[in-house]
């Protein structure tokens, strides 16, 4: 175990498509974060930024481009990126700099400016970019590979697209209570039956959109946040950033083709299972511990798959878990309470930190009407392009 | 395009990969510099030809135009394709592609037997840009 950090503030941009640049958003967002915190910019002792790739040039500093938005005032500075995972590695990168001793308070900020339509990689002829190839070579758009898992737990599992549909009906009535989530109206089982099919068997409601969207967080050593009047902060325990081990057998985004277990024999688990596996470790809990989950539904068939990566049934059992109720609010382990990115949408580098975020609110008991009654202990759960993980573990 | 992918004509055609002359180890799409077994890093990586057969691990279809860099005549109408991904018995990993003209998602089922099959990804007055495409073993187009 490591030490923990205290989450003083959280602060989010409404997601949508606005029309503005990424900044803004962030920026919106950091000073929400640090309102809430009650923290004063000037007294931040280091910035660190969630980096997107779409924003042209100041995309790639994004921490120092929120620094000047939000007003130089001289702090320590870092930007990172790790595809979807660039908010855990930008917590991760907060919390190592608080565990060190070299600041006291951090803000973690990430924001996007989405794209319509399907995700494509930056322009150019670039045959040795993975991500580049399985555009050019397969036509190989994220909701492809969202639909081979999905085809892949029908056969395998028995999962229905009823099961799937289900998914999108718990998650959008949650999302209908976030005043932050793009989507608020709840969704039919029959609306998600009857939108058009993107990658079959998914459907354009199974799948989540692209939105524009920041969010925020203010970090501090513990030792700050008893200072600052804060004796029973929300604690972040564990931050898992692991990587695969080879061989990684499951086909993964942007790949063409999977490990060869022909030299190696696959380990234990799969890299998702390793991602949450890794933040039990660090955290000292296991999944029976967890009050409530945020997992990376980019498609609704996906979230059923985190259930039992994170350990919350055995193999298989996901669609079981999510009929029994299991996973809706006032169930044992509520899973997307924020309404998950059916309800937000992807805004890269700014999801996973919003994920903590939803952790924050529900464990300072703040997330009115989608509040998980006497929530304690907090998960998340993501996976980034070109095999980064990250979860989260929060506690209070 | 892509160099070194694939190679042969009718049925000897055959996805290339590179093989670990130290551990065996298969990669594809090649791997020609070092070993990516962490155990091992080998540096003598062998062409190799792919199994010509294997199972269905999963499919599925495109039925939206993707994005570029994949070529497609936006003046034309969008025909769904199908994407296969399979499981390579010999060489214990799951390869991506194409399915070959005319194969649909209702044609296809987990666990089936499908094989390799030369196809064209896109052509224009100048080029011809050929790839390859996995086909239900039994079917002729």
């Amino acid at each position: 175990m490591t030490g923990e950090v205290a989450v003083l503030g959280a602060g989010m941009h409404p997601w949508g498509k606005w029309g503005r640049g990424f900044v803004a958003y962030g920026t919106v967002a950091a000073r929400a974060a640090l309102a809430d915190a009650g923290v004063d910019w000037r007294d931040v002792g280091s910035v660190v930024g969630a980096d997107t790739v779409r924003g042209g040039y100041p995309g790639y500093v994004a921490g120092a481009t929120f620094a000047k938005a939000l007003g130089w005032q001289g702090a320590r500075v870092a930007s990172v990126y790790a595809a979807c995972a660039s908010g855990a590695q930008a917590i991760a990168t907060a919390r190592a700099q608080l565990l060190a001793g070299l600041a006291d308070v951090v803000l973690v900020v990430g924001a996007d400016a989405a794209p319509k339509g399907f995700f494509r990689p930056a322009g150019g002829d670039r045959p040795d970019d993975p991500d580049w190839l399985r555009f050019r070579v397969l036509g190989a758009t994220n909701p492809a590979y969202f639909a081979l898992y999905a085809r892949r737990r029908m056969a395998v599992h028995g999962d229905t697209l009823e099961d799937f549909a289900q998914v999108k009906v718990k998650n959008a009535a949650l999302g209908a209570l976030n005043p932050h989530a793009r989507y608020r109206k709840a969704v039919s089982a029959d609306e998600v039956a009857a939108s058009t099919v993107v990658a079959d068997p998914l459907r354009l409601l199974d799948i989540c959109a692209t939105s524009d969207g920041a969010a925020a967080l203010v970090l501090s050593t513990m030792d700050f946040a008893r200072r600052h009047g804060v004796a029973d902060p929300v604690r972040i325990r564990a931050v898992s950033t692991v990587t695969p081990t080879y061989p990684n057998t499951v086909l993964d985004l942007p790949d063409i083709a999977t490990d060869s277990a022909a030299a190696v024999p696959p380990g234990e688990r799969t890299f998702r299972a390793s991602i949450a596996h890794a933040a039990y470790e660090e955290a000292g809990i296991g999944p029976d511990d967890l009050s409530l989950a945020e997992v990376y539904d980019l498609s609704t068939a996906l979230e059923l798959q985190w259930y039992e990566d994170l350990g919350l049934c055995g193999e298989g059992e996901g669609a079981k878990l999510l009929r029994d109720g299991t996973t809706s609010l006032g169930g044992r382990i509520p899973v997307n309470t924020s309404g998950g990115l059916a309800s937000f949408g992807e805004a890269v580098p700014a999801q996973a930190i919003a994920q903590v975020c939803e952790l924050t609110w529900q464990l300072r008991g703040e997330a009115g009407g989608r509040q998980v009654a006497g929530a304690r202990v907090g998960l998340t759960a993501n996976q980034g392009l070109f095999g980064h993980g990250s979860s989260v573990i929060a506690v209070r | 395009m892509v160099a070194q992918w694939f190679a042969g004509e009718g049925e000897s055609f055959r996805l290339l990969g590179t093989r670990c002359a130290r551990c065996a180890a298969v990669h594809f799409p090649r791997e020609d510099d070092f070993c990516r077994n962490p155990g091992c890093g080998g540096r003598e990586l062998v062409e190799v030809a792919l199994s010509r057969r294997g199972r269905v691990w999963s499919y599925t279809d495109g039925r939206y135009r993707p994005p570029e860099p994949y070529v497609s005549d936006p003046e034309l109408p969008w025909e769904p394709y199908t994407l296969i991904a399979v499981e390579l018995e010999a060489e214990r990993m799951v390869v991506l592609g194409q399915g070959a003209p005319g194969v649909t998602v209702a044609d296809l089922e987990v666990g089936m037997e499908v094989e390799v099959v030369s196809g064209v990804l896109h052509e224009d007055a100048d080029t011809v840009w050929t790839t390859w495409h996995w086909r239900p073993v039994g079917v002729t187009a």
